[in-house]
Parts: C-alpha cells; sequence; structure tokens
C-alpha cells in the first residue's frame, strides 16, 4: 500500500478504473490473458508487438539499445537485432530527421526522444518537414510511418529540463497528432494506433506512471482508437477534461468532491490533435460546467484551446466560466513543485467554485 | 640502443606481472614516470562493421606497448588506441595546402592529359549537353515569365548546369534524390518534363504538388526526387534515413542529397553526416559550394578550406570537384555513388562553382557583388560552353544542332507555359487534403464553413477554384 502511495499522498491506481460507470472503448475478450504490467512494460510490449508484426519497423533512439533510460526498450535489441532496435548520436534533430527519412521510404520509424524536454532541436524537421510532408508533396510521398515517443511530466525531482510537458507546442500543428495516455494498459493499446496510423504522431508518455502505475495489460495485440475521447467517470454536475498522469489526480479530487454532494464527470482526452470535440461538447452540454486540468502552465496552454471551443459551441449551456486548474506560468521549479503543480485540492476549490458560481 | 630496449623490455614485462594495474614507463632519460592506464576496450579492427562491438569494460586493463621506436607508444581509450606523443602539438586550423580540385577538361574544353575520368559516349555526352542547354533556357524563360506576373516566384541554376546535369547522369534512376532546391536539372534528367515543370510553377490543376507550394518547388515520387522544401539542409538527415531504409532492402541503389554551402552551416548537416556515417548508410551528399548564400559569401560562412575538409571530421570520404566541369562531376559522383552502394558508406563531394543567377527573383544580387565579377563568372567559367567545346571537338555536336535545340527548347517552354496558364486552378477541396491520411472532423467542419463564406462574400475570393 505504502508503495502506491505517491507524492501528494494520491493513490496511484489506474484513474477510472474503481469508480462509477466506465465505457471501455477497448476491444478486450474475456478469453485473452492479461499480465499486471507498469507503464514502461505496457510500452515494451508495444513496442515488442509492433516490430513483431512489421519487418519493416525500426525503433531507436538515444540509450535504446541497452533498454532505455525507462527501461522501455528492454531486451528489443536482444530479440529483434541491433539493426532494428539501435542507439542514435546524441541529436535530436538528426534522430527525428533519420525517422522521417524512414518513414518517408515506407517503413514505420519508432523514435524516442529521451525526454520531452529536449525535443526542442527536432522542432525545426517536426513542424517543417514531417507535418507538412504529405501536403507539400501534393500526396506523392508521406512519413505516416514515423511516431516520435518521449517521456514528459513531472516527477517529483525533475526540475526545469525533466519535468516539462510541451504538448501545447504541437497542438497547434496541422499535420501531426499528439496523443497522450493515462495507464499503461490505454498506452498499449494508443501506441499501437500510433505506430500503425499513416500519419505522423508525438506520443507523450508520464514518466511519472512508469514504475509507479500498475495495471492488467491484455497480453494481445489491441489498438485504442485515437481522437476518440473517454468518459472514464460520469456525473451530472460539472465536466472534468485531462489527459495522462493529471487524470489519477483528477480523479481523487472527483471522490473528494463526491463526499460533499459534487457529482463530477471525468474526460480523458487521450488525443489531443485532433481532439474529440463532440465528446466533450456533449458532457458540457449535460452538466453545464467545465474544468480542465493540465501540469503545462496555463497561459497558451491546450486548456485555452479547449475552453474557447467549448465556449463557442456550448456558451447558453454553460452556467459558469470554464476554469483551467494548470501549472504556473513559470519554469517548472525544483524545489517550488508543490507550488507549481495542479495539485488536488487546486482542482476540488475550483470544482466548488464553478459549482457555487 | 636495441640492447638497452631489450634489457627495458624485459624489465617492463617483469615490472607488468608484479604491479598489477600500473607500470613505470622508462623512457630513454632514465626517467621513471608513472603512467596511469584506463581500462581497456574493444580494439576496432581495420575492415569491417564497427557498429556493434561492444566497448563493454570487462576486460583487464591493457598496458602500454612498447616499441623499438621512441614515442610509437599507444594508450587505449574508448574508441581504440592511440599513439601518445609527448610533444605538444596543435594541429593547424588548415591544411598548408588548400585541398586540390578535381579537374578533368580544362577551360577550352580539352581533356587534361593524363586524367582519371570515366570515358562518357556520345549518346551519354550529347544528352548531357542538351540537358544543360535546355536548363538554361528552361531558366531564361521562366525568369522571364516571373518577371511579367506570369508566376509568382523563380530560382535560377544559372552556373551549375554541370552540377545539375553530370550528377544526374551518374546516377542510376532507383537513388533516391533529396534535393535543397537549385537542383531542377536533376529531375529534368529523370525525365520530367517542360510541362510539368511549367505546371507546379503556375499551381495549375495538374500539378503534382496540388498547388500548395511556391514555384520550384517540385517533387516526383515517380523519378524519385522528394519534393523541395524550402528550410535549409532538413534533407540531409532525412537522406541518412533513406540510405539506411535502401540498405536494408539491400537495394542496389544510394541515396542522393544536394545542398549549398550555406546549408553546411546549418545544424542538420552536422546531423546528417554523422547519423550516415554512425549508420553507415549508402548517401552521397553533394554540396554546391557556389560562393553564395543569397547575399552572404563564404568568407562570412565558415573559417575552414571550404566543405571537403569537414568530410574527414565524421569519418566520412570526400572529394574537392570542379563542379563546372561535367566530366569530373559525372567521375566523381559516377565514384561516390559506387562507393557507397558497394561499401555501404556516406561519401561527401564538394562541386566547386559559382552562382551566376541572383539568388532568386526576389533578389538583385549587384546590391552585394561586383557586376564584373557576375560577368566574368557568366562569360569565361560558363560550364555550359565549356562542355560543348568538347563534345563539339568530338565531332558530336554542331552549331546547327545548336540553333535547333535553343530554339525549338524555347518554343517548347513557351507552349509550355501558354498551355500551363490555360489549366484549370486546383479544385477548392485541395485545399483540405493531404493534411492527414483521411481528413478530420475539424477540417470537414472548416471546409463546410468556408465553402458557405465563399457563397455569401465570393468578390473576396479569386475566381477559378471549383468549390
Amino acid at each position: 500500500m505504502a508503495a502506491l502511495l505517491g507524492r501528494f499522498g494520491r493513490k496511484l491506481v489506474s484513474p477510472g478504473s474503481s469508480h462509477g460507470a466506465r465505457r471501455v472503448s477497448t476491444t478486450v475478450c474475456e478469453s485473452e490473458t492479461v499480465k499486471s504490467l507498469n507503464l514502461y512494460s505496457a510500452i515494451n510490449q508495444a513496442l515488442r508487438i509492433a516490430l513483431e508484426t512489421d519487418p519493416r519497423s525500426y525503433v531507436f533512439g538515444e540509450d535504446v539499445g541497452f533498454g532505455g533510460v525507462f527501461r522501455c526498450t528492454t531486451g528489443l535489441a536482444e530479440r529483434f537485432g541491433k539493426n532494428r532496435v539501435f542507439n542514435t548520436p546524441l541529436c535530436e534533430q538528426g534522430i527525428v530527421g533519420f525517422g522521417i527519412g524512414l518513414a518517408a521510404m515506407g517503413n514505420r520509424a519508432i523514435v524516442e526522444i529521451q525526454f520531452a524536454d529536449y525535443i526542442y532541436p527536432a522542432f525545426d524537421q517536426i513542424v517543417n518537414e514531417a507535418a507538412k510532408f504529405r501536403y507539400r508533396s501534393g500526396n506523392q510521398f508521406n512519413c505516416g510511418g514515423l511516431t516520435i515517443r518521449a517521456p514528459y511530466g513531472a516527477v517529483g525531482h525533475g526540475g526545469h529540463y525533466h519535468s516539462q510537458s510541451p504538448e501545447a507546442f504541437f497542438c497547434h500543428v496541422p499535420g501531426i497528432k499528439v496523443v497522450i495516455p493515462r495507464s499503461p494498459q490505454e498506452a498499449k493499446g494508443l501506441l499501437l494506433s500510433c505506430i500503425r496510423d499513416p500519419n505522423p504522431v508525438v506520443f507523450f508518455e508520464p514518466k511519472w506512471l512508469y514504475r509507479q502505475a500498475v495495471e492488467e495489460v491484455p497480453e494481445h495485440d489491441y489498438m485504442i482508437p485515437l481522437s476518440e475521447a473517454e468518459v472514464i467517470r460520469e456525473g451530472n454536475d460539472i465536466t472534468l477534461v485531462g489527459w495522462g498522469a493529471q487524470l489519477t489526480i483528477m480523479e481523487q479530487a472527483c471522490l473528494d468532491a463526491e463526499k460533499e454532494g459534487i457529482s463530477c464527470e471525468l474526460i480523458d482526452l487521450k488525443t489531443l490533435l485532433p481532439w474529440d470535440k463532440e465528446t466533450v461538447e456533449a458532457s458540457v452540454k449535460k452538466t453545464g460546467r467545465l474544468l480542465i486540468s493540465h501540469e503545462a502552465p496555463v497561459t497558451g496552454g491546450f486548456g485555452a484551446e479547449i475552453s474557447a471551443t467549448i465556449l463557442e459551441r456550448c456558451f447558453l449551456k454553460l452556467e459558469a466560466p470554464v476554469s483551467r486548474v494548470c501549472g504556473l506560468d513559470t519554469p517548472f521549479p525544483l524545489v517550488f513543485e508543490p507550488f507549481y503543480m495542479p495539485t488536488k485540492n487546486k482542482i476540488l476549490d475550483a470544482i466548488k467554485s464553478t459549482v457555487n458560481y | 640502443m636495441a640492447i638497452w630496449f631489450a634489457r627495458s623490455r624485459n624489465l617492463v614485462s617483469s615490472l607488468r606481472q608484479n604491479l598489477g594495474w600500473s607500470a613505470i614507463l622508462i623512457k630513454r632519460d632514465n626517467s621513471p614516470r608513472p603512467v596511469v592506464f584506463t581500462t581497456s576496450t574493444a580494439f576496432f579492427g581495420p575492415v569491417g562493421s564497427h557498429r556493434h562491438e561492444s566497448t563493454a569494460v570487462e576486460k583487464q586493463p591493457d598496458f602500454v606497448q612498447q616499441r623499438d621506436e621512441e614515442d610509437a607508444l599507444e594508450l587505449d581509450f574508448p574508441g581504440g588506441k592511440v599513439g601518445y606523443t609527448s610533444e605538444m602539438k596543435f594541429i593547424p586550423e588548415s591544411p598548408s595546402r588548400r585541398i586540390p580540385c578535381y579537374r578533368v577538361l580544362d577551360e577550352n574544353g580539352r581533356i587534361i592529359p593524363d586524367s582519371d575520368f570515366i570515358p562518357v559516349s556520345e549518346k551519354v555526352a550529347v544528352k548531357m549537353y542538351e540537358q544543360m542547354a535546355t536548363l538554361q533556357v528552361m531558366d531564361h524563360i521562366f525568369y522571364e515569365a516571373q518577371r511579367q506576373g506570369r508566376i509568382s516566384f523563380y530560382l535560377t541554376s544559372v552556373g551549375e548546369e554541370a552540377i545539375n546535369i553530370a550528377s544526374a547522369a551518374a546516377l542510376s534512376p532507383d537513388d533516391v534524390v533529396l534535393p535543397q532546391y537549385r537542383e531542377p536539372g536533376v529531375l529534368l534528367w529523370r525525365g520530367f518534363t517542360l510541362e510539368e515543370f511549367a505546371n507546379q510553377c503556375f499551381g495549375n490543376k495538374a500539378d503534382y504538388g496540388k498547388g500548395r507550394q511556391m514555384p520550384i518547388h517540385y517533387g516526383s515520387n515517380r523519378h524519385n526526387y522528394f519534393t523541395v522544401s524550402s528550410p535549409i539542409a532538413t534533407q540531409l538527415p532525412q537522406a541518412a534515413g533513406v540510405g539506411y531504409s535502401l540498405k536494408m532492402e539491400k537495394k542496389n541503389a544510394c541515396a542522393v542529397t544536394f545542398m549549398g554551402d550555406g546549408g553546411t552551416s546549418e545544424g542538420d548537416f552536422h546531423a546528417g553526416l554523422n547519423f550516415a556515417a554512425v549508420m553507415e548508410a549508402p548517401v552521397v551528399f553533394i554540396c554546391r559550394n557556389n560562393g553564395w548564400a543569397i547575399s552572404t559569401h563564404i568568407s562570412e560562412q565558415f573559417r575552414s578550406d571550404g566543405i571537403v575538409v569537414k568530410g574527414q571530421a565524421y569519418g566520412i570520404r570526400s572529394i574537392r570537384v570542379d563542379g563546372n566541369d561535367a566530366l569530373a562531376v559525372y567521375s566523381a559522383v559516377r565514384s561516390a555513388r559506387e562507393m557507397a552502394v558497394k561499401e555501404q558508406r556516406p561519401v561527401l563531394i564538394e562541386a566547386m562553382t559559382y552562382r551566376v543567377g541572383h539568388h532568386s527573383t526576389s533578389d538583385d544580387s549587384t546590391k552585394y557583388r561586383a557586376a564584373d565579377e557576375i560577368q566574368y563568372w557568366k562569360m569565361s567559367r560558363n560550364p555550359v560552353n565549356r562542355f560543348r567545346k568538347w563534345v563539339e571537338d568530338n565531332g558530336w555536336w554542331s552549331e546547327e544542332d545548336e540553333s535547333k535545340l535553343r530554339s525549338n527548347t524555347r518554343k517548347q517552354l513557351l507552349q509550355a507555359i501558354q498551355a500551363a496558364e490555360k489549366w484549370d486552378k486546383q479544385p477548392l477541396t485541395e485545399l483540405f487534403n493531404d493534411v492527414y491520411d483521411v481528413k478530420p472532423k475539424n477540417l470537414e467542419d472548416q471546409e463546410v464553413g468556408l465553402k458557405a463564406l465563399i457563397e455569401k462574400q465570393p468578390q473576396d475570393y479569386p475566381p477559378g477554384f471549383h468549390v
């Protein structure tokens, strides 16, 4: 039990698994075997399946060969050979550029950026090349086989350069997809969808959950659809939208709110670009209230896009302004992390003020 | 001396056995110097792929190998054995002599005696010449079309016709080309028609790029020519990935990628060459060193002896070639291509040349360089004239052929332009297609919204885009 308690006293059980009706969008057959896996093992399984099912798929990045700094690629080089699973020089623009070239030749290039904090040298290749590769060529060429994986988010002690959530930068780029899983089971299915999706995808993995989140994960090859948000907890008074590790915190806030008689609906967006507006819209039309929470700084964060869209679509149904409980507008601090973070109690406070508006 | 060394060798070997990780090095002056050694690493053999050899630190420490020659001492570091010297000497910032430039034809189009070169047949030589001349005519006419406002933009390859055509002639059609933007001659050689060039420049309905990019951003999957993109040098690491794919598929083909002198300053140049070298990918990197990056002369671009010297920094075999000598370019590219494919390694070619034209139609280069410098290169160092002399000297080309080619090509181009202008525009739906493989919901909504707006305010929008 103690092992499950993470920072800030939260219990790390996969969100959506304990309370309320849960619409399961995965195709898990009763007869299939499951195994208790953490996030990095689930990702490892997805990568293994990807490499098994497509002989023209490759996994590479810094330190990928020995298993990776987060062990996501353990055993893959031994199993599939160093020609398919390999280390690259320390150069993110090279890693992504090389991946684009491989993908343009019809291969699946599953690229690892060691920390999302270091993805920026590759930003030009991602935005100016990968995102526009199909469009600018009139569909003569594409790099749809490219998937970029990067660990993101707070880890308790990461500071400026091991904690960032850069998803908002990428959500502004037509031509790529941005996907963020909340749990091991979700991660495996979503990652396989990303790898097989014929578009370049950026897949941010919540590093905090690599070891902390443990879940029963089906062992077979399954995919979870992209651009489909999931209502992981049903409610009537307020809609909460989030992604990745933040959902765990939000779910705790929902449990606490319920004790005070507030019924919360919690949505996992999963795909941020292109995002499922319809599911969020339907929910807000029911509840009349919206709260978005993400670790990334509030200004210009993806919460702003969700807020603006829902305002356009649900204005007359809204009982209160859209609330955003996000990181502060500072670089991600070290000793001040507990103050910076959108904590359970910040969310709970915001739920209550929204409901009592 | 030999006796002394023999004795000292015995001394050293007995010390080795007794002292464990350290040994005392005895030099000729007899002053013992304690030396600490790092643990050994795998020794990289002179041949074969080094990529997957372990550099694991498991072995016993290796000791300094003492040889008969003074200072022929080696140390083990990760990365292999390295010689040892007590002389503190800095490698000079530039070689004492600039790396020489490989050329075959002199300025009068005569083969320099005893040149190494790969002969070209009459058929190939004539085609090369015709294409160089065609490229000249094409550049001239499209440039004028832009000046007349018929196309929005153009950039010429004047002065670089030999690089364009001779490199293309030296490749196989299966080699995958990733251009910068001043290499339309490669596409021309491969069979892209004047009509196809014109269609892209006009962005009409027949443009394979569907009107999405500025003129000269050609691309053709049929011709293994990746679509041009404006950002500089982004194609270089992509070429490494393309080469690696060809290597894994065991194809008899390589990636060939072009850049200018300016492009070598970009981080992607470093990334591309380093990756190609480490991955042992068959890539030919061709740098058109034409002296100018828009208004920036190469003296403001780098302090090295050009680009050829950078190859060795990455472990890449390199050559400097006279880019205005079609035969030299042909031989160099052909050889580089064979090396790349047979040995599965990258090769770097620096082709020296001069950008006779302005950077583009948005540039007036007389603002930053002397008009007579431009004139000199245009008239006295013209690669097309030079090659023409050689082809004519062989009896393979005449004045009559020349005027026929020029007037026919000119006529063809004018017709192509007129036809391209008349073509329908791309349908509006192509604005929204191909952002993803399948149009997502947000784009479907935006398309519906835009159509409604166009119907309400048609005067806000240019005509001819079928909805």
